[in-house]
């Protein structure tokens, strides 16, 4: 000490030091909170009618430049330039400006806070933006004017009459449809045909013969069943498969829209009930629950675990791991006795969820954009890219070779007719999802019983936006 | 010359100043503002709904519980990294063999020194990925591979480590003391070594033991690191983000099973990104803020002792 000012050099370095860490510990927390100070009176424009001709329902002027933003996960962006291609072809002279980004939430939360949106969308990945957000925040057009324009390849079906049942329910907030969803998913179980060949095992049509299967399963040796234990919501594929067969589509609705009486059904508790048999009969793959969509998902490529419960991205997810004779093939959740709907019903939904901005400066041209993606060879082209299947009814060309898990999605999807369910609450209704979620996951835990998850998913109802 | 100085130390200043005035206190004020509207995040528009986001905060179970971890964080992990950096540091030191006639650390420190260093080296991504390996939850894990060789552990009920409700915010203080106590182990020794060593001699040729010496001397002599550290350490505690996010269960950023490993910067990411309620995780930020201010004010204050000029 003894320094005039009361201060040493050691001293003041010190106090210099411990304020910059305090300010930067702190300002990773709050800089995510400094946000919009764009202008507010750039309210959402008139939605645009359908007029003028058939050839040009919105009315998009070539002179006009669209903006494409495109996730680019899975499927890739390749596909979203060959639609780019056809639209600069059609409207000679469009500018069309691309991205491909994972970071959806990243790139785009500030340009619609500033009020300068893409014209067009795809709100994918661990990044998405969430829509029951975006639509309650006025950011989002109405698509039915795209339902009612005409469908390309025939001019006399609207493009509501080429979509696979489902597609609008997916996209629909509110009693309004925000996003169309390109990709045609199915949920449900997944096993290696070659597997159950070579074993004799046959494919269980009801829930009963699953259980029994499983017995059989695991007096072979290998675990009967797999999940992404980590992130939970794959078992809630079949949880609410399970659900929905038994109640039916009243149920499913009344499920989704955050409605606590739809929890005192009690073919909610004979779902989860029927769920539960897995654990009772101890059939988890050993340490399945605390395992990554990618650890447990290769352990089935690898033959340690008979089922695993995904969506239809589950082949091209597992390409590189997928041995060359495993032969993938789907089973839509077995029945229950009792069920309201039928053994072939499916969850089955459209993914991928393409949206126009609403305070998009080419809002026609971002219509336009998705009017060109449905189409036949438009729809062909990402089939045979993507494995995976769309929204478009029959969009699949003859010459198009499909891998196995893709063919037998499509067989069951085609078995199931219009017989097809799906529970829009994982996206639409985030905070209760993640309620759900917690729950699923001490359910398989063995830390609470099938009734008090049903107890917990009433109460996370209140968490409905 | 005073009327010349003031001026050139003001034209240095003026700069940093702004820049910190416009990048970090000036998010700091909106952070405050956007706290007591019912901004959603993913808009410009919102409406002042006064201390209502407060309100619902303190009655937020999930909230309160992320407060506890984090305060539980706040406690233990300060004290392990301290006292083991501590140990280390004595022990590569001044705790080589007595007797011989000066003072030295344990054979190879040099070496150990680098080897503690090294786990600072590695960005937390990578501690991530390491460590979901090292707590895997089937046999491919690392631990679980062990153990079940060791037949400790059950092959068809192994451990679930970052997934278990009692265990699993353990785990991840593991792995931060693990990558922590490197750096604080440099920290303490540079301070060591700037202590005379016939300070250490005296005491030595005074017939004082190897405890005797660290408590009497080396401890008071290295107050102001370990004060500094307990302050970076404190900071490090109330944030914690990345690895809880990434390592346990959970929807969006982790923090399960069941909110069990949650805190305060899960919940906020959570509220903001996934909820779209960006005011209400305004007001979580808010609070951290206010809890990091008094931490390291208190901390300061409370360890402020007589200082020793050498």
């Amino acid at each position: 000490m003894g320094s005039a000012t009361g201060y040493n050099r050691r001293d003041l370095f010190k106090r210099a030091a411990a304020i910059t860490v305090l300010a930067a510990g702190g300002t990773s927390l709050l800089a995510a909170c400094a946000g919009g100070s764009g202008s507010s009176d750039n309210k959402s424009g008139a939605s645009p009618t359908l007029g003028g001709d058939s050839k040009n329902p919105f009315g998009v002027k070539a002179s006009d430049a669209l903006d494409v933003v495109i996730f680019k996960g899975g499927y890739g962006d390749d596909y979203a330039k060959v639609f780019e291609d056809a639209y600069k072809k059609a409207y000679a002279g469009a500018n069309v400006s691309h991205l491909g980004t994972q970071e959806i939430s990243g790139k785009l939360q500030p340009r619609f806070n500033a009020g300068s949106p893409p014209d067009v969308f795809d709100n994918s990945g661990a990044q998405a933006m969430k829509a029951d957000v975006l639509v309650s925040a006025d950011q989002l057009t109405d698509l039915t004017v795209l339902l009612d324009a005409p469908y390309l390849d025939d001019p006399s079906k609207k493009i509501r009459d080429v979509l696979l049942p489902g597609t609008i329910e997916q996209g629909t907030i509110n009693g309004k449809m925000y996003s169309l969803n390109y990709v045609y998913t199915v949920f449900g179980l997944w096993y290696s045909a070659k597997l159950f060949k070579d074993k004799g095992w046959a494919v269980p049509k009801t829930w009963d013969e699953f259980i029994t299967l499983c017995g059989t399963i695991k007096a072979a040796g290998i675990a009967p069943f797999a999940h992404q234990g980590k992130y939970p919501y794959y078992a809630n594929y079949i949880i609410f498969s399970l659900i929905a067969k038994q109640g039916g589509q009243e149920l499913v609705k009344k499920i989704n829209a955050c409605d606590a009486s739809a929890w005192d059904d009690p073919a909610v508790l004979a779902g989860v009930t029927a769920f539960n048999k897995i654990m009772e009969g101890d059939f988890l793959l050993p340490g399945t629950n605390g395992m990554t969509h990618t650890e447990s998902q290769t352990a089935w490529c690898q033959g340690k675990a008979a089922f695993i419960p995904s969506g239809s991205w589950l082949e091209n997810e597992m390409l590189d791991s997928t041995p060359a004779d495993f032969d993938m093939a789907f089973l839509p959740v077995p029945s229950l006795p009792g069920d309201k709907l039928a053994a072939t019903a499916l969850w089955a939904g459209a993914g991928e969820p393409f949206m126009v901005p609403s305070k998009a400066k080419n809002k026609a041209g971002g219509l336009e954009f998705l009017r060109m993606m449905l189409t036949k060879d438009g729809s062909s082209k990402f089939v045979a890219t993507a494995n995976s299947l769309t929204v478009l009814k029959d969009g699949v060309n003859a010459d198009v070779q499909l891998k196995p898990g893709t063919k037998s999605s499509a067989v069951a999807v085609k078995a199931a007719g219009d017989v097809t369910f799906s529970f829009s609450f994982q996206d639409l209704q985030t905070a209760f999802d993640a309620e759900v979620e917690n729950a699923t996951n001490e359910l398989v835990n063995k830390r609470i019983s099938p009734a008090e998850w049903v107890a917990r998913g009433k109460a996370a109802t209140a968490k409905k936006v | 010359m005073r009327h010349r100085k003031t001026p050139f130390i003001f034209g240095f200043l003026v700069v940093p100043v702004a820049l910190y005035i416009l990048l970090v206190i000036w998010p700091y004020l909106q952070t405050f503002g956007y706290s007591l509207t019912d901004w959603s995040g993913a808009s410009s528009e919102m409406n002042f709904i006064g201390l209502d986001n407060y309100t619902k905060l303190f009655q937020d179970s999930a909230f309160l519980g992320a407060l506890q971890h984090n305060l539980l964080l706040l406690i233990v992990l300060p004290l392990a990294t301290i006292l083991l950096a501590l140990f280390f540091a004595f022990m590569l030191n001044v705790g080589g063999k007595s007797g011989t006639g000066g003072v030295q650390g344990v054979r190879g420190s040099a070496f150990y020194k680098v080897v503690f260093f090294f786990p600072q080296v590695l960005s937390v991504a990578i501690l991530s990925v390491l460590f979901q390996g090292v707590y895997r939850t089937d046999k491919g894990g690392l631990l679980n591979g062990v153990l079940i060789a060791l037949g400790i552990v059950d092959e068809q009920h192994p451990w679930d480590f970052a997934s278990n409700p009692t265990f699993g915010l353990w785990c991840i203080m593991g792995v931060i003391v693990w990558s922590g106590v490197g750096f604080y182990l440099v920290l303490f020794s540079a301070a060591m070594q700037s202590i005379p060593k016939d300070i250490y001699e005296a005491a030595m040729l005074d017939g004082a033991k190897r405890g005797t010496t660290f408590f009497k001397i080396t401890l008071p002599l290295l107050w102001e690191s370990i004060q500094t550290a307990w302050v970076y350490l404190a900071i490090a505690a109330m944030d914690a983000f990345a690895l809880v996010s990434t390592m346990t269960p959970g929807a969006y950023y982790g923090g399960g099973p069941d909110h069990h490993s949650e805190i305060m910067a899960t919940l906020l990411m959570r509220n903001f990104i996934t909820f779209g309620k960006a005011g209400y995780a305004c007001a979580m930020g808010v609070v951290i803020f206010f809890i990091t201010l008094v931490l390291s004010v208190v901390s300061l204050r409370v360890t402020r002792r007589e200082k020793i000029e050498f």
